[in-house]
């Protein structure tokens, strides 16, 4: 009797090469992602030392322990690094907040624009990005100084006598990080707003609901997987932020980012650096987990 | 609802009105950026005498250049077969690893290649020093990670059938790949490799961290240099790459256009 069935799955002829394809890019992985966070784990556990390099690691010959947790101690107790820490992720909470403030109705008008036209719109706010992130920042400076452009045009206009002080101030700080992270933040909420359907928009009003109601109800509560997308996405590399608070921010305001660089370049602390860098992983690390668990689900 | 429009113009003026000024700026004579002083490229002049940026900007081209293609033989190799392995053993793993440097903050991605390439050296003698070879290859490892999304994107898109038919019709799989899933993958790994060009060429922190004294790239010295406040040669440096920039978007653009054309056409 033959088989019913007139074709069966193709077989597998790849499988047994596909390890071998794939060895690269483990080999790849393990010796730049994987290998580096262990030796950064080891190098938070061990000793601060004047040598070169000036550290002394938590194994000593013939595997000896020899490391110390005193790093994470100090993280813990020091208010210094706590400080740091609680800063870091208020600086990226609001730097997130405004971002979906400010890219939310840039989104959402993407969305509704006629079809031809979202992909130009979609590239404008996309642009930024090629021109250079230090260039931008340039241009902050130039504008925000005391004797910059913004100061300059408030005076020929008559609102003010003396130059506000702009520059170096938590004010310019938050400008610059909006500037620089708002793309982020537009791309996954148009993601999510281009697929909504506005036949639901329709139908609330057709029942009467006003526009600030439609959007209350349906068009924003629709779009919360985007919302939390695009708050993580500017959240996350925020908070490890350092170029920006350096160039723009007030000099007391010491993030974590800052405060890494400054016990890696000034004071030559490398384990302290590790150690504040494993912990500002394991501080991002729900973050991060959370906004993978949302990517998977929109694909 | 004509508020979120009104939000769109003001955001995008927001994001390109320090460009344009910027730009504009450049051509001022006045000692003193962003205050105008009449036409002039003197700027642009001393720009162009100031070796030190040059060379900077030199080195940047061809580490950009060499990180993009690495990235793209890691990150394509990887986003391929995320999009067309199925449930390979370790998929999980492979996956969380290429996306790490995505969602890692710089200082930490930087900071922890840095101990690498010390303990490698170390342990066995290589990279030899840091410096231009070091910060391609952390630049490399950042990249791959953005053009394995770009590529995984792509190929999920794909009709798979494509490749199955390919393969029934009697094309062994390497004739496979090569006819159908690589041109299938052609314009994202295109679009990868200028991705990785430019993060390359933008990056500081990753840089700062893993470079020697040999190896100075342009953004290093342009933050040196904005730590001191912005200077009429820095603006200009800054026009010249808008500048550049647009080209170069503007002919991918072209590219793309045609490319599209064509197919949609054939």
């Amino acid at each position: 009797m033959r088989d019913p069935a007139p074709s069966l799955p193709v077989p597998r002829r790849l499988a047994p090469r596909r390890l071998a394809i794939l060895l690269p890019a483990w080999a790849w992985l393990a010796l730049f992602v994987a290998a580096p966070a262990l030796v950064l784990l080891g190098i938070a556990l061990g000793h601060y030392d004047t040598g070169v390099p000036p550290f002394q690691p938590p194994f000593g010959p013939g595997g000896a322990w020899q490391g110390t947790f005193a790093n994470f101690v100090a993280i813990a107790t020091d208010p210094f690094y706590r400080d740091s820490f609680l800063r870091s992720l208020l600086v990226a909470f609001v730097t997130a907040s405004l971002c979906l403030l400010i890219g939310y109705p840039m989104a959402l008008a993407i969305a509704r624009a006629p079809e031809a036209r979202r992909t130009p719109l979609l590239l404008a706010v996309l642009l930024p990005f090629w021109t250079g992130f230090l260039i931008r920042v340039g241009a902050w400076i130039g504008l925000l100084r005391d004797e910059g452009w913004l100061n300059g045009v408030l005076r020929v206009l008559g609102v003010i006598e003396a130059p506000l002080p702009l520059l170096y101030t938590s004010l310019a700080m938050y400008v610059g990080m909006v500037h620089a992270y708002l793309p982020f933040a537009v791309l996954p909420l148009y993601a999510t707003l281009a697929r909504r359907d506005p036949a639901l928009e329709e139908a609330a009003a057709d029942l009467g609901a006003r526009p600030a109601v439609v959007f209350l109800t349906v068009t924003l509560p629709l779009s919360a997987p985007g919302v939390a997308a695009a708050f993580l996405l500017v959240f996350i590399p925020a908070a490890g932020e350092f170029v920006i608070p350096d160039l723009l921010g007030p000099p007391e305001a010491q993030l974590v980012g800052r405060v890494l660089w400054g016990e890696f370049f000034q004071n030559r602390d490398w384990p302290l650096a590790a150690a504040l860098a494993v912990v500002l992983l394991v501080v991002l690390i729900l973050p991060i987990r959370l906004f993978q668990r949302l990517e998977a689900e929109q694909r | 609802m004509n508020v979120a429009r009104v939000g769109l113009w003001l955001g995008l003026g927001f994001l390109y009105l320090p460009i344009l000024l910027l730009v504009a700026y450049a051509f001022s004579a006045d000692r003193i950026p962003f205050q105008w002083g009449g036409f002039s490229l003197r700027w642009f002049v001393a720009l162009a005498a100031d070796e030190r940026l040059i060379e900077a900007a030199l080195l940047s081209l061809r580490i950009a250049a060499g990180a993009a293609t690495l990235a793209v033989l890691v990150g394509g190799l990887a986003g391929w077969a995320l999009a067309r392995f199925g449930p390979f053993r370790g998929r999980a793993l492979f996956g969380a690893l290429i996306g790490a440097p995505l969602v890692l903050p710089e200082v930490v991605t930087g900071l922890s290649l840095l101990l690498l390439f010390v303990a490698l050296e170390g342990a066995i003698g290589w990279p030899g020093g840091r410096g231009a070879q070091t910060v391609l290859l952390a630049h490399a490892t950042l990249g791959a990670a953005y053009v394995a999304v770009v590529v995984q994107a792509r190929l999920a898109g794909a009709d798979r059938s494509l490749e199955e038919a390919a393969m029934d019709l009697g094309a062994t799989p390497f004739v496979a790949f090569r006819t159908v899933t690589l041109p299938l993958m052609a314009p994202s790994l295109l679009a990868g490799w200028l991705l990785a060009f430019t993060l390359s060429l933008d990056d500081v922190v990753l840089a700062s961290f893993v470079s020697g004294p040999a190896g100075t790239t342009l953004p290093m010295v342009l933050f040196s240099k904005l730590k001191l406040g912005l200077t009429p040669e820095v603006n200009a440096l800054g026009a010249v790459i808008v500048g550049v920039a647009a080209v170069a978007l503007g002919m991918a653009a072209l590219v793309l256009a045609r490319v599209d054309g064509r197919r949609g056409g054939g």
